[in-house]
């Protein structure tokens, strides 16, 4: 409770100084309340949205809802958006495109057109005659093609009667509002206006409403009964249409004006534009919109033999195809530019040219041939395209001399149409543009006349349908707000998306063909205005609409809104901008992992689906991933027989990527994901990792890499130089070189690529912002002495943003900088934090017991399956229940209150709660208990959702009787519970620190700087430990200045007593109360202490290797130093690596030596560059960016030998030196090196921790390091409570590890020395006295020393739990013959009475 | 507040395991945290391992 997660959130800044900083954050909406939602996922069940899984690493699906992981934290659902799709901006009317083509590709067609419906009320209509912008904006253009969305508008239209859904419309005002026109812009008008409870009246001019729809369309393309119904969707509101009632003589606006509120002139613009050529006006010539006019009110129409056509718009185009159905012989269409230019819809020319219609392109009408004032040719010129003018738009010229006549016997100009204004010159105050159109504001569509607004082709000339209904839509609005006298424009402005961020198009999106239209045969065309689209079918529907892209993530179809019963999807969440006060700042983001797309045409890592990378495969190993750990290849679900995993993949790189440090952890995990595969495949399975150098470093790693070994793995030291996929099985074929110079070439199922680590572009991007100083890699610049400090004071840095490394070093690095970021602001320590406080216990202690049973529907995930009322009602029928009821979701907050409520009611005194998992939902329902005034431990819960419904879902039946048996064991267990109490232990804040190395001396200074009074024991004489024999860090920092520095701070620090040549003897207690007996000098000392940090150090080995000890010019690790004087003439050193390390009596690697073995062989170089350098080894290990000076020493001519453990060099002693003889790999022979030097890397081992260890009851490992608790998630607790652990004490590591561990030691402490007390669990083993006969045997049985015999005068021994210690894990009640140890909350009888009714019938 | 007043509170940016290792620490010693996340879970790229080295525990 004192963690605020900020989850979907980003730092934007962080001002100020350490000790107070104010970071201004911003928070992303999660469109789904945290307090509200059960995450009981039925609204992942309907989301249509299918995504590529993040977590999945692609290889599986997710929704657009969703958690990150099912065992995701916060478990609240999550919904991922983002700007309003391209499609959607495209679209005039703002139609949710996304929304409706989803809901289609679910054939949820009711649903799509609510979602149409919102912005038109012509689906049909418009998905017809839609001119489609939203296609051409279609990210999918950049795949194949655009998907076709106007069609499966109207598959939806098709499929669902439009006049069916239900518009929600407001009670109705009293105004009332005029509309002149029916065409698209005056429907829409008054449907929004209707749905806003505003009645309007329509006055149409023609004898049928629809305005250009119903006389510019033919029939073809807008069968008339579809408009019908259409316009129906808007009569049905209460909308009246008056035909035939022009404005006019018997109809002026004033009249009008004086009947309604408001006036909306829609007149659409159907005067057709004249040619301007001489003879246009002779018999036989007649407007294209006159004509289609006529075709479409009277079906008739006067028709040439031969027509020829003036214009390339779809009018022209309808025109010709109507006059060819009307039963022309030859139509003719000339146009002036060429078919690019053509403005008509690309299926429309098809169609009409598939039709027979003939176009002429680049040919311009000059002059109308008349015989006896009838038509009878035309006059063309050719046309030429000219060049591009100032807006890059080219102009057709006549070509001089090339006149030509084309026959016909009917003309039909269709260049264009405007507003024919005879009706409205009677109208003072009307603006009138150059154009005869209305001007009005842009936004508000209100003309210069106070309640008269214009719209549609009247305001903006021909434009489109869809324009015209997003303009009704807007006329509404300000009408609306005419009405209510507010402001017409003010907050309307249309938002700007300039860069707008959409979901990526993978670069391997597959491809899909759009699905074809079906159409009217050909023949069949002929004299019939039949449609000639027939529209999808829903199989083909369903398939195109799933081509579409999901740019914006979410589609905003609402169905998850609808599908939430507990009401917790909120899609109107906003960003939200917040500003924290914090003292101080720790950044831990992360990497990003190293994308091999970058060197594809190597790993085919594109090109195969079974090149993977190795978080792709640790996906496929999970048992939660896409295949549900099921070991098989993506390519063909194949079982794979032999795999291949390529090390350094964006690792030790420089040619390729840039990356020249070690990732450090993939080496480990590939060991792991073979060792892993070879377990989850069937015997046989072959893995081989390729790689440069083993770099298992860690503590055990080396062990684990033998042990694979064993087990099969196999390693191949060489670099693969080509990868080919083999086409016929989608196997890959490597081709390399081994160590002996053979060309290899080897075939494998499956390649895994070792991804190494990098900085990611946003944590990049974020310590910039925040003035953080990064190194050559952009990780985080640390210093070694100080490895968790940015160049920021006050801001640390922890885990991989640092630089790559293991979780166990990630998270020691998390505490030091908790420890670093604590220390900062010890005076304010406790200020802020906050302490819940529950209610007084009742104590129900003899009480007859009185259950209450909750039983949860889990939204439909237990309700759907099983008959809750039938379980709640039995639950009634069960001993001692008194009451019980079901919930739609027991967990959810209101319901808490419920049960608070229940259990004070009805007095209840134990709870039980049949639902889901105890693991997940126990400590809620505990808590709530506690609201109530109960004890926790009164509660139990039957898992009746994971165990019944979920796993019986197909047989409801036995799925309702097993969750009764549940709750009536779980009944009979609740009626036995006792209450329990944390028992609450005092802490003693002196803390005591074991070890006087660099470890130990930080741990003690950070200790003792937070006020802790600290204790160091030191066993010698002086501080300082094995840092006092180096020099220099790797990085270059001196070594003795900083343990110098060290040892001073702590000797004269007031809180900080030092005792050297003292020893721990002995120690007893538990956590938070420890008392150890201290040797100083030879007198014996008790000190009391609430925890106690264990540094006991290591130190370099002996050895009797390599003549050490036998030669002076052989020496080992810093005393070369000395030697370099010594022998100032050395032209020649050798180094030994793994001298006593990673052999069989030392399995481990000493992690340092390859790192100082370097540094050196670099300063020999330094003074003297022409010293011939050598180091033997058997794997180079610079782990991370250590790295560097490998390839510096490569650089500067150090030469590196590998040796195998059992080829090891041979040196002998010659007159003037030394000689080493060693055999090299890559040249296949023995060589000999003569060597005025030779140092060697001698193991490091653990210093004498015998009494400390077995003081503190800590076990080691076998080669005596002492044992964390948790090699990886507790890498600086020990096995007992309050131990911790830092520097070599736990495992040869480089000063900066044993600074930063000891540092997060301190943390660790911390957490308890800052508490007054702590409280023990209550679940402990409890001995019946009476039945324990003192054998013994829980005494050996239990780990943590938690249960003794201790004798009872006249008894003998007894068993006695010491409950501080006991974790409770009920081994010692197993073990004990007598069953005289009970676990508390678990006893036998409470067990057996669970069980005795399990199997009782019900 | 006074600008040189010390503020008992700790930011902790990124919810991977060292994210929630400062937090849990900083927590349990006395501090108030906000731990600030990028996604909407906390977990990071450890809740996508299946096992981990060199004991082969379940990552969750």
């Amino acid at each position: 409770m004192n963690i605020e997660l900020l989850t979907n959130t980003q730092v934007q800044s962080i001002d100020g100084d350490p000790g107070h900083f104010k970071a201004k954050v911003r928070q992303l909406p999660r469109y789904v309340d945290i307090s509200k939602c059960t995450s009981c996922g039925d609204c992942e069940k309907v989301c249509p949205v299918d995504l590529k899984s993040e977590y999945d690493e692609g290889l599986a699906t997710r929704k657009a809802i969703g958690r990150k992981y099912t065992q995701a934290i916060p478990g609240t659902y999550n919904i991922q958006k983002s700007d309003p799709a391209p499609c959607l901006l495209a679209c005039p009317a703002g139609l949710n495109v996304q929304g409706y083509v989803q809901m289609v590709k679910m054939g949820k067609y009711q649903r799509a057109l609510e979602i149409i419906m919102e912005d038109l009320p012509l689906p049909g209509v418009l998905g017809r005659v839609c001119p489609h912008g939203c296609e051409d904006a279609c990210r999918r253009c950049s795949v194949d093609e655009p998907v076709a969305i106007r069609d499966l508008k109207r598959l939806a239209a098709d499929m669902y009667d439009p006049r069916d859904i239900v518009i929600e419309c407001l009670p109705q005002r009293e105004e009332t509002v005029a509309i002149v026109g029916s065409g698209p812009a005056g429907l829409s008008a008054a449907f929004f206006l209707a749905k806003k409870g505003i009645k309007s009246t329509i006055y149409e001019a023609l004898p049928q409403a629809g305005g250009m729809l119903r006389v510019g369309i033919p029939d073809h393309r807008l069968p008339p009964e579809i408009l019908d119904k259409e316009i129906q969707v808007v009569t049905n509101l209460g909308v009246e249409i008056k035909t035939n009632t022009p404005l006019g003589a018997d109809l002026s606006i004033d009249d009008l004006m004086k009947d309604y509120k408001s006036v909306f002139l829609a007149i659409g613009a159907h005067k057709g534009i004249d040619m301007g050529i001489p003879g246009e006006k002779v018999n036989g010539v007649v407007q294209g919109v006159k004509f289609l006019k006529e075709v479409n009110l009277t079906g008739k129409t006067k028709v040439g033999k031969k027509v020829a056509i003036v214009g390339g718009g779809n009018v022209a185009i309808d025109v010709s195809r109507a006059a060819i159905r009307m039963g022309a012989d030859e139509v003719t269409i000339v146009y002036r530019r060429t078919i690019k230019e053509m403005p008509a819809f690309e299926e429309e020319i098809k169609a009409a040219q598939d039709e027979g219609i003939k176009i002429r392109f680049l040919a311009a009408p000059q002059e109308v041939i008349a015989e006896d004032g009838k038509v009878v040719g035309l006059r063309c010129i050719a046309m030429e395209m000219g060049e591009a003018d100032s807006s890059g738009r080219r102009s057709p010229i006549p070509v001089p001399g090339s006149e030509f006549e084309i026959e016909i016997d009917q003309l039909i100009p269709a260049i264009g149409q405007r507003p024919d204004l005879s009706s409205l010159e009677n109208i003072t105050g009307l603006e009138i543009s150059r154009w005869s159109t209305v001007e009005t504001n842009d936004i508000s569509f209100a003309t210069d006349v106070e309640g008269i607004f214009a719209g549609g082709d009247l305001q903006t000339g021909p434009w489109t349908v869809i324009g015209a209904v997003a303009q009704g839509k807007e006329v509404a609005e300000s009408i609306e707000r005419f009405f209510d006298g507010t402001d017409m424009v003010v907050g309307r402005d249309p938002i700007r998306y300039d860069d707008p961020q959409y979901r990526p198009v993978e670069s391997d999106e597959p491809l899909m063909a759009r699905e074809a239209m079906p159409e009217l045969p050909i023949e069949q065309r002929q004299g019939s205005f039949k449609e000639v689209e027939l529209g999808y079918n829903e199989e083909s529907g369903k398939k195109e609409a799933s081509r579409c892209l999901n740019c914006s993530f979410c589609c905003e179809c609402g169905e998850c809104v609808t599908a939430c019963l507990a009401g917790a999807i909120d899609h109107d969440e906003v960003v939200q901008e917040k500003e924290i006060e914090i003292g101080a700042v720790i950044l831990t983001t992360g990497t990003d992992v190293f994308e091999p797309d970058k060197l594809d045409e190597f790993y085919l890592y594109n090109q195969s689906p079974n090149v993977l990378t190795s978080l792709e495969f640790e996906r496929i190993l999970s048992a939660t991933g896409p295949t549900e750990g099921h070991l098989t290849r993506p390519g063909d679900d194949k079982e794979p027989e032999k795999i291949a995993w390529l090390q350094c993949v964006g690792s030790r790189d420089t040619n390729n990527c840039n990356n020249g440090y070690c990732s450090s952890v993939c080496c480990m995990y590939a060991i792991k994901e073979a060792v892993i595969s070879k377990e989850h495949a069937p015997a046989g399975l072959d893995c081989a990792i390729f790689n440069m150098d083993i770099r298992t470093f860690g503590k055990d790693y080396e062990k684990y890499y033998e042990r694979s070994k064993e087990q099969g793995v196999r390693y191949v030291r060489s670099r693969v130089h080509t990868i080919t996929e083999i086409p016929e099985t989608g196997n890959l074929l490597l081709k390399y070189v081994t160590d002996t110079g053979e060309i290899v070439e080897e075939e494998f199922d499956m390649v895994v690529l070792s991804v190494g680590m990098e900085a990611s572009k946003s944590a990049i991007e974020m310590a910039k912002g925040l003035e953080i100083e990064l190194n050559d890699y952009n990780f985080v610049k640390t210093d070694e002495i100080a490895p968790v400090a940015t160049s920021r004071p006050g801001i640390y840095v922890a885990g991989v943003m640092q630089g790559p490394k293991d979780i166990p070093y990630a998270i020691m690095e998390a505490s030091a900088a908790a420890c670093s970021a604590g220390k900062d602001l010890v005076e304010v320590r406790g200020t802020l934090v906050k302490e819940k406080v529950f209610p007084t216990e009742m104590d129900v202690t003899g009480e007859e017991p009185r259950v209450g049973v909750f039983v949860c529907n889990c939204g439909i995930n237990i309700g759907g399956i099983a008959d809750v009322p039938a379980i709640t009602e039995y639950a009634k029928s069960l001993p001692n229940v008194v009451y019980s009821e079901e919930n739609l979701f027991s967990c959810s907050q209101d319901t808490q209150e419920k049960i608070a409520e229940t259990i004070k009611k009805e007095k209840l005194n134990r709870v039980v709660v049949a639902a889901c998992s105890p693991l997940t939902h126990e400590p809620l329902f505990q808590e709530t208990m506690k609201n109530a005034g109960l004890n926790p431990f009164l509660f139990d819960m039957a898992n009746i959702r994971n165990q019944c419904t979920w796993v019986h879902s197909g047989e409801k039946d036995k799925a309702t009787e097993k969750s009764k048996d549940l709750v009536r064991m779980s009944v009979a267990r609740a009626s036995l519970l006792e209450q329990l109490k944390y028992l609450s232990v005092g802490v003693s804040n002196p803390v005591l620190v074991v070890g006087g190395g660099v470890a130990g001396m930080t741990a003690a200074l950070n200790l003792a700087d937070q006020g802790f009074p600290t204790t160091l024991i030191e066993k010698s004489d002086e501080l300082g430990g094995s840092a006092r024999q180096i020099k220099k860090t790797w990085k270059g920092e001196d070594v003795q200045s900083f343990v110098g520095d060290l040892i001073a701070k702590v000797k004269k620090h007031d809180q900080l007593e030092v005792l050297t040549n003292s020893e721990v003897v002995d120690a007893h207690g538990f956590i938070g109360n420890f008392e150890t007996t201290v040797k100083v000098a030879d007198e014996d000392r008790v000190i009391e202490h609430g925890a106690v940090v264990v540094a006991t150090g290591g130190q370099a080995t002996d050895t009797e290797e390599y003549l050490y000890g036998k030669n002076p010019r052989v020496t080992r690790w810093h005393d070369l130093e000395a030697n370099l004087e010594k022998y100032p003439d050395a032209n020649s050193v050798v180094f030994i690596q793994c001298v006593g390390s990673r052999d069989d009596n030392r399995p481990y690697c000493s992690k340092i030596c390859c790192t100082a073995s370097i540094q050196q062989a670099l300063e020999i170089k330094e003074k003297n560059p022409e010293a011939n350098v050598f180091i033997l080894h058997r794997d180079i290990r610079t782990f991370g960016d250590r790295e560097s000076i490998y390839q510096e020493a490569r650089e500067k001519g150090v030469l590196f030998i590998r040796y195998e453990k059992d080829k090891k060099p041979v040196v002998t002693e010659t007159k003037d030196g030394l000689e080493v003889s060693i055999f090299d790999p890559i040249l296949q022979r023995e060589v000999v090196i003569e060597a005025d030097l030779l140092n060697l890397a001698t193991a490091i081992e653990s210093c004498d921790n015998k009494s400390v260890s077995s003081a503190y009851k800590l076990p080691v490992n076998a080669e005596n390091f002492i044992m964390e608790a948790h090699a990886k998630l507790r890498p600086v607790d020990c096995v007992t409570d309050g131990v911790f652990i830092c520097g070599m004490a736990h495992y040869p590591k480089p000063i900066g590890e044993s600074v930063a561990q000891a540092q997060a030691a301190v943390s660790r402490a911390t957490t308890v020395l800052t508490k007054q007390t702590v409280e023990v669990e209550p679940i402990v083993s409890e001995v019946n006295t009476d039945l324990c006969i003192g054998c013994g045997l829980c005494e050996a049985t239990c780990c943590f020393s938690a249960i003794n015999l201790k004798p009872v005068e006249g008894q003998g021994y007894k068993a006695e739990t010491t409950s501080a210690l006991c974790k409770g894990c009920g081994a010692c009640s197993v073990a004990c013959p007598q069953q005289a140890i009970n676990m508390k909350h678990f006893k036998h009888e409470q067990i057996i009475a669970a069980i005795r009714a399990g199997i009782a019938a019900s | 507040m006074a600008s040189n007043e010390v503020i008992g509170s700790v930011m902790v940016v990124g919810g991977g395991i060292a994210g929630m290792q400062s937090s849990l620490d900083l927590a349990n010693s006395g501090y108030y945290v906000y731990l600030v996340e990028e996604s909407s879970a906390i977990g990071g790229v450890m809740a996508q391992l299946d096992k981990t080295f060199p004991t082969n525990d379940c990552t969750m």
